[in-house]
């Protein structure tokens, strides 16, 4: 099996990630899609480090881990403070700055 | 490089598994299984990042995107509501054509990329992780990376803070205290029966939930039986339950009292049937009255 083979399956799940991100209208599965997004760059960046034979690559994967944690702290925050004031947790109905 | 037969055997079990969790995660309706098929996804992720010679990668993400972001998300789709199903109705026209060609548009691009880019040979990480790999990524990460290092431990601060200052819910009314939500209870139902409704009828003879409490002035309660039965027409009135005595202790005239030394209640009026016609129950004044009745009676016995 070639080594590349965990690079298309990163790109596949990247791919999956985005489409998620753009469908979905639960605010909540359009953030796990993001998660899957990181998740598939994280799979790359590791392979990479392996095909280099470089460990940064895992630093790199490592870093991301650390600013995703932070990230969902701050995105769950702000749905939960977005459901609280309008009831809901779909993307749609936060259209109060729409004209 | 080729990768080992062990290791192209578990790629092929896991990343149909991890495609399929992707897939699901784009069409299920629910939030629920969604988070469960993005916990698959992770957890098949860190099975490859081992795979991959990063075994500490591996642990840590099993720690922290299973174990701690994905719990989070559980936690708040309980806040939300469980049961929230995304309705599939297109809002916006044609988004899903568009997210679909986009999705796969996307897919092809990087696979071109992928497939004109000249990847060196693989080297592998076996030198690199000759010391055990979590010391050879700490030296990195605390050597070429340290400032990198002190920046992600603020962001991770500032990012607490903002979970504390974003769900904070500012009291704009004051607390009630309970004197307060207690006379609020009392002023919503003036009149009403503010203590819980008497036990029903507990006699010597009869200890039965049908039957009714008798009061200070011997004549029965019809709230104390319970409501269920009432409606029925279950419950037994309090005559019936005192039996022959009763007609006898009537005739003696001893109305007011409310238990006998034979431990028999004589009901307090002639014909005291309660069913749908009983009494209401009396309110305090007017057990009031019927005590000092009751006194008098007894006095000039």
């Amino acid at each position: 099996m070639a080594i590349t083979n965990y690079l298309v399956l990163a790109m596949i799940l990247f791919a999956l990630g985005t489409t998620t991100v753009l469908l979905r209208r639960n605010a909540i599965i359009a953030f796990m899609g993001i998660e899957v997004m990181l998740n598939a760059t994280n799979l790359a960046l590791v392979t990479f480090a392996r095909i280099h034979g470089d460990l940064t690559g895992q630093v790199l994967a490592f870093f991301v881990m650390v600013v995703a944690a932070a990230e969902v702290v701050v995105g769950l925050a702000i749905i939960v403070t977005i459901f609280r004031s309008r009831r809901t947790a779909s993307v749609d109905d936060a259209n109060r700055l729409a004209g | 490089m080729t990768t080992s037969a062990a290791e192209a055997v578990l790629f092929w079990c896991l990343a149909p598994l991890m495609v399929a969790a992707a897939v699901g995660l784009l069409v299920v309706r629910r939030a629920v299984h969604a988070a469960v098929c993005v916990v698959g996804l992770m957890i098949s992720v860190a099975v490859l990042y081992i795979a991959n010679q990063a075994p500490f990668l591996g642990v840590v993400q099993v720690v922290v995107y299973t174990g701690a972001v994905m719990m989070l998300f559980l936690f708040v789709l309980m806040l939300v509501g469980v049961d929230s199903a995304d309705s599939l109705v297109e809002t916006i026209k044609g988004q899903r054509g568009l997210g679909v060609t986009f999705g796969i548009g996307l897919l092809v691009i990087l696979l071109s990329v992928l497939a004109h880019t000249d990847l060196p040979e693989a080297i592998g990480l076996t030198t690199a992780n000759q010391e055990g790999n979590p010391n050879a990524l700490a030296e990195i990460l605390y050597g070429q990376y340290a400032l990198a290092m002190v920046v992600v431990g603020v962001l991770l601060v500032t990012a607490a803070l903002a979970g504390l200052v974003l769900t904070h819910r500012a009291r704009i009314a004051p607390r009630l205290s309970q004197r307060e939500l207690s006379s609020r209870r009392v002023a919503a139902r003036p009149g009403a029966l503010l203590a819980p409704p008497p036990a029903p009828g507990v006699y010597a003879q009869n200890n039965a939930m049908d039957t009714p409490a008798l009061g200070p002035d011997g004549r029965p309660i019809e709230e104390s039986v319970s409501r269920v039965l009432r409606i029925r027409g279950q419950a037994r009135d309090a005559g019936e339950v005192a039996g022959g005595r009763e007609a006898e202790r009537l005739t003696a005239g001893h109305d007011h009292l409310p238990m006998t030394a034979t431990g028999v209640v004589p009901p307090a009026h002639p014909a005291p049937h309660p069913g749908p016609q009983a009494p209401p129950a009396l309110d305090a004044v007017e057990i009031e009255d019927l005590a000092a009745e009751a006194a008098e009676s007894e006095a000039s016995e």
